[in-house]
């Protein structure tokens, strides 16, 4: 008899690898992901032309963060609702396998895509603008990617477990997009920003997974340091969100709600 | 009278479906709120590359808010009928087509306007923008002329919607290329030539035009054409949106796909 832990272990990643192919074939969640970056590292190029190669590559890395975001604001938040939709949300909720271990696949997979994004930005970029893929340090680059979709597809969970109740969730999560992409220093460095919003940068995972990105490529800053607060804010989130779940779902089982939320 | 009837009660109803108002607050987090966020972004964006004032984007992006509405808001009213499974209905009704859409355009138009103006009057307040009174009457009507446009492009979208189900990414794809080619976040001399040729066949492009020189000082007389080239924009993409309507209407039956598209 398989422990409960091996199970759980499968059910995570089973459920991810399940969800990653069911995303990669949806075509709004592809051209969520895609055309972000195509239009943010565009933008980029016009607005910023005549800066640094090393500027334009960084932008790029920025359309990709962005796109990873809104493919979490688009999807994670109502990840939920699509279950309900789907008419199996009370069946998962019932279940014996622990509802956040069915839930955490899913918005994992859901910012997983966002790797798409990254790539689209820096191919783009390289190709259509001819700006160089110069890495300063590779090995905390290759590690920040990982830290970067991890810590935001557990602020999706968070998202996601803290808007179980409402069937509007999809629309909640989008009202975070811009917000979001205009103060983690993704195109917009948070000094143009007014001062108080600085601190409210720090709350969000793009934020440290931006620095991280962009301190191993220019080869500046301390990307350990930012990839440490990715994992750190990922654990925060999982840890609020696994609370939240926990409180919403009995709210909504002793109101025989789920299904009507 | 039909026609009329079906123009007037019909878009009403359509338009209160559309927005569930039972509940306004749907309407709030999917339109007014992210207008603001979206302008903010780009306002901030505009600081940080330094190539024009706030001024230029607050107007510029306040006139993009009318578009979002009448996009998503247009395509809903193909998506929306195919979702609740009357559109074989309404395909096989004899109701004039014309007043159908039309009917779904007007309060679409009206949103455009409200949204608009209420977006321009709080990032005015938000970015300290100034407005001279003389400008008020020609602004005003440079949004309406401006959100119809953006409703005559919503009605191809919504034509599109009968050969393809993902009208949502439709409506992203427009709305990307409206920010990216209308000189509404990157001036038209940035760009390449064929891009700023190709924004002068978009809505928003020429009524962004005027709505800037209206509160730069500019006369009505003097933006006149300006707010002309805008209303035949938006009359064109009217016809092209009608039209498309009835070939993929036509084509639709004849392949049995209307519910499946």
């Amino acid at each position: 008899m398989r422990s409960s832990t091996t199970h759980l272990v499968r059910v995570l990643v089973v459920g991810l690898g399940l969800h990653f192919k069911m995303l990669s074939r949806s075509p709004f969640d592809m051209f969520v992901v895609v055309a972000s970056p195509l239009i943010f590292a565009t933008l980029a190029y016009f607005l910023f032309n005549g800066r640094s190669g090393t500027n334009l590559l960084v932008a790029a890395l920025a359309s990709g963060v962005m796109g990873i975001w809104s493919s979490t604001t688009a999807s994670g938040a109502g990840a939920l609702q699509t279950q309900r939709r789907y008419g199996v949300l009370e069946l998962l909720v019932a279940s014996p396998t622990p509802f956040w271990a069915v839930l955490l696949p899913i918005v994992l997979a859901i910012s997983s895509i966002g790797i798409y994004s990254l790539a689209t930005g820096l191919v783009y970029m390289r190709l259509v603008f001819g700006v160089p893929v110069a890495i300063a340090g590779w090995m905390p680059f290759v590690v920040a990617i990982p830290a970067t979709i991890g810590s935001i597809g557990a602020l999706g969970f968070l998202f996601a477990s803290a808007l179980v109740r409402y069937r509007s969730a999809f629309m909640l999560g989008n009202v975070f997009e811009w917000p979001v992409w205009m103060i983690c220093g993704l195109l917009i460095p948070v000094t143009v920003l007014p001062g108080w919003l600085q601190p409210v940068s720090w709350l969000f995972a793009p934020t440290w997974g931006m620095s991280a990105l962009r301190s191993a490529t220019v080869g500046t800053g301390a990307p350990w340091a930012d990839i440490g607060m990715c994992a750190a804010l990922a654990a925060a989130y999982l840890g609020a969100g696994w609370i939240f779940l926990r409180f919403f779902l009995n709210a909504a089982r002793a109101d025989a709600t789920l299904a009507l939320s | 009278m039909t026609n009329l009837r079906v123009l007037t009660i019909g878009g009403y109803l359509s338009y209160r479906a559309l927005f569930n108002w039972v509940n306004p607050y749907v309407f709030c987090i999917t339109t007014l709120i992210p207008s603001i966020t979206t302008l903010a972004f780009f306002v901030y964006l505009g600081r940080t590359a330094g190539v024009a004032d706030d001024t230029y984007y607050v107007v510029g992006n306040a006139l993009v808010a009318a578009s979002a509405p009448a996009l998503f808001g247009m395509s809903q009213a193909i998506a929306g009928e195919r979702y609740t499974q009357t559109l074989s209905l309404l395909v096989a009704s004899p109701a004039n087509r014309a007043a159908v859409f039309l009917g779904r355009a007007l309060p679409a138009t009206a949103t455009g306007i409200v949204v608009s103006v209420w977006t321009f009057v709080i990032a005015s307040l938000i970015f300290g923008i100034t407005v001279p009174l003389s400008a008020i009457a020609p602004l005003a009507l440079t949004i309406a002329v401006t959100a119809l446009a953006c409703v005559g492009l919503g009605l191809f979208n919504a034509a599109l919607g009968l050969r393809w189900r993902e009208t949502g990414v439709l409506g992203n794809v427009f709305l990307y290329v409206i920010l990216l080619f209308a000189g509404v976040n990157v001036p038209l001399d940035r760009l390449p030539g064929w891009m700023s040729t190709l924004a002068q066949g978009l809505p928003v492009t020429h009524g962004a035009n005027a709505a800037r020189q209206v509160v730069a000082g500019a006369s009505f007389t003097q933006v006149a054409p300006l707010i002309a080239a805008e209303a035949l924009v938006g009359a064109a993409y009217i016809a092209i949106g009608l039209t498309a309507i009835r070939l993929f209407e036509v084509e639709a039956r004849r392949g049995a796909a209307l519910d499946v598209a």
